[in-house]
């Protein structure tokens, strides 16, 4: 049995003749440490995938499996505590909370934790370490770049060793080579044996993953057109 | 870094808005604070004043007739009786459960006696208890020692007698010390003495003819007392003066009733102040509290941010409020009160009351803008972004 597995998914917005299809019948299947990155054109339903990935969508029809547990079948709190002790998220635009400090907003995951303040402080500087942000943890997010804030909401999305990791556009708000070294950070995190769903606009994003899942309509498209394209990224 | 530092660190940036929360709740607690120790203050003195209305509770010899005096009036045949109580049980009185109570306790001889062809009323009172009894007296000239009188004004007309003049009692030469100034009352007819001057010149040594006591002051037993005398003296008819004890019971009932309705309608703005304002704070921070869901914030989680937000406020809020109201009460009391020496005292019951009230309201007042940011939608809530 795949670690990750959608069957049947289907999400419809509003009712009657306003009702606005995002998902329609999508099935598919993520092994453990597996790098997926999932593309499409805009209002493919890319993100409403991904938000039902994040259990924060509950889909009209379907069933969404995590290590074998029905996720939309658990009650609000457990699906809370799935997200905390399963998934790492990490924005587009970055959703660091101004007022905390780097190390703060990492530290967010494990504040509903009980373990002692220095403990999750040494945690949230070794995540940022991580992220090579090692020494900058006392600043605000307005104190740093738009690439240091996304490798922040990084060491967020790890701090708590969760093992997946989903990743809306993470490189949608920076310049190139910004973009390069988080895609670097992404998949040496793969490589490290984290399971990584990737929603992207973008093939040379996509050609980090290790498999490109296509979406058009709602619906999955063949993964073998895709490929040939990322390969040609690649080289 | 837990959900405490999470809502203090919340606060600390959104100042403004943590102020306008501070500021409804204290201004609330302050005039709650104000209110009450005014009236409290305001009480004081006005029992301390009440206790001046002299008498409350009369002590007179047990009697079988009814009385023929209304309002000091005679309707009827001779109505004043001739039993006496003993001077020496007096002492009894002093020594009741509730003795300290007691304001004054004024023995008083009465008896009729000719002067010339005039019969008049003899009164022997004791002077110094009357200061607190008869609060209205004024007398021109001075209080009567042995061998003087102080004498009504009617009496004064009447018998056109004149202060420092001899007056001759059954046979016996007194000074007039004084002259009370008329009173309006059946005092202004009558001759009075020390109490052991008129005991000789009526032939009653060692007996009173009634007793009056002041025994008003703050949750005065009156009617307890009243059966404490009664029991200590069983020949003797005690009665309270309701009047006095209803009005002094009704003045207090409408001061509390209106510090209570002011306090309440103030607690009313002020909750509807922290609704308003942490209902406006909830909305302001939709993709705050989407991130929280996001990263694994249970839906109490959420609520206890800004439950805990509400609680810190308004604890800072029953302090501050308790301390500023205090001070409020101590400056506005002169324009309520004439007394001097009145003031707002510390309450530890009141400070402990302005915390939970604080407390209460802050945290009745954020429950259901906490409801409502624990209930957000969580990718509706992201999809703001």
């Amino acid at each position: 049995m795949s670690f990750i597995q959608g069957q049947d998914l289907a999400k419809t917005y509003g009712s009657g003749e306003a009702a606005m299809t995002a998902l329609d019948g999508v099935s598919f299947s993520i092994e453990k440490g597996e790098f997926v990155a999932v593309m499409g054109p805009s209002g493919s339903g890319k993100s409403t995938l991904l938000s039902v990935l994040g259990a924060l969508n509950t889909p009209s029809r379907g069933r969404y499996l995590v290590d074998g547990l029905d996720i939309y079948a658990l009650g609000s709190d457990q699906r809370a505590d799935f997200r905390r002790q399963y998934l790492g998220f990490v924005f587009q635009s970055f959703n660091l909370v101004p007022y905390l400090s780097l190390c703060e907003n990492v530290m967010l995951p494990l504040a509903v934790r009980k373990m002692a303040s220095r403990q999750k402080r040494e945690l949230a500087i070794a995540a940022l370490g991580r992220v090579g942000l090692a020494g900058k943890q006392d600043r605000l997010p307005s104190q740093v770049s738009g690439g240091e804030q996304e490798r922040t909401a990084v060491a967020r999305a790890l701090v708590n060793s969760p093992p997946i990791l989903l990743a809306d556009e993470p490189t949608g708000n920076l310049d190139a080579r910004t973009s390069r070294e988080v895609m670097e950070l992404l998949a040496r995190l793969g490589g490290e044996g984290m399971t990584i769903a990737m929603v992207t606009h973008s093939p040379d994003c996509a050609a980090y993953a290790s498999r490109v899942i296509n979406m058009q309509d709602g619906r999955l498209m063949e993964e073998g057109l895709m490929q040939v394209k990322l390969a040609a990224c690649r080289a | 870094m837990n959900l405490k530092d999470i809502a203090l660190l919340n606060l600390r940036r959104r100042k403004a808005k943590a102020a306008f929360v501070l500021a409804g709740l204290l201004i609330g607690v302050a005039t709650m604070v104000a209110l009450v120790g005014l009236a409290e203050a305001l009480t004081h003195e006005i029992n301390h004043k009440l206790e001046k209305y002299g008498a409350n509770i009369l002590v007179t010899p047990r009697s079988d007739q009814l009385s023929l005096t209304y309002e000091g009036m005679s309707l009827g045949g001779f109505s004043f009786e001739t039993k006496e109580l003993k001077e020496a049980d007096l002492e009894k009185i002093r020594h009741i459960k509730n003795a300290g109570n007691l304001a004054a306790v004024g023995p008083m001889v009465l008896g009729v006696v000719r002067v010339g062809r005039q019969e008049v009323l003899l009164s022997g009172v004791d002077f110094e208890a009357s200061e607190i009894l008869k609060p209205w007296w004024k007398v021109e000239g001075a209080a009567p020692g042995p061998g003087q009188v102080v004498l009504g004004s009617e009496a004064a007309r009447v018998l056109g007698l004149a202060l420092g003049q001899e007056i001759v009692i059954q046979d016996r030469r007194l000074t007039i010390s004084g002259l009370l100034t008329p009173t309006g009352s059946q005092d202004d007819g009558l001759i009075f003495s020390q109490v052991a001057t008129a005991q000789g010149l009526l032939g009653k040594q060692g007996l009173v003819s009634m007793v009056e006591v002041a025994a008003l002051c703050k949750d005065c037993p009156v009617e307890d007392m009243v059966e404490q005398i009664s029991e200590v003296l069983p020949t003797a008819k005690v009665v309270a003066i309701q009047s006095v004890v209803k009005g002094r019971m009704e003045t207090l009932k409408h001061f509390k009733s209106f510090g209570m309705g002011v306090s309440g309608l103030v607690a009313l703005v002020g909750s509807l102040v922290v609704l308003v304002t942490m209902m406006a704070s909830v909305k302001e921070r939709t993709q705050e509290i989407g991130i929280f869901r996001a990263i694994g914030f249970r839906q109490s989680h959420v609520m206890r941010v800004v439950l805990l937000e509400a609680a810190l406020l308004s604890l800072a809020a029953g302090v501050l409020g308790y301390l500023l109201g205090l001070g409020a009460g101590e400056l506005a009391l002169p324009l309520f009160s004439q007394g001097h020496g009145a003031h707002v005292a510390f309450d530890p019951w009141l400070a402990v009351g302005s915390l939970l009230l604080a407390l209460v309201v802050g945290l009745a007042a954020s429950l259901y803008p906490s409801l409502m940011a624990a209930r957000m939608d969580p990718h509706e809530a992201l999809r703001t972004l």
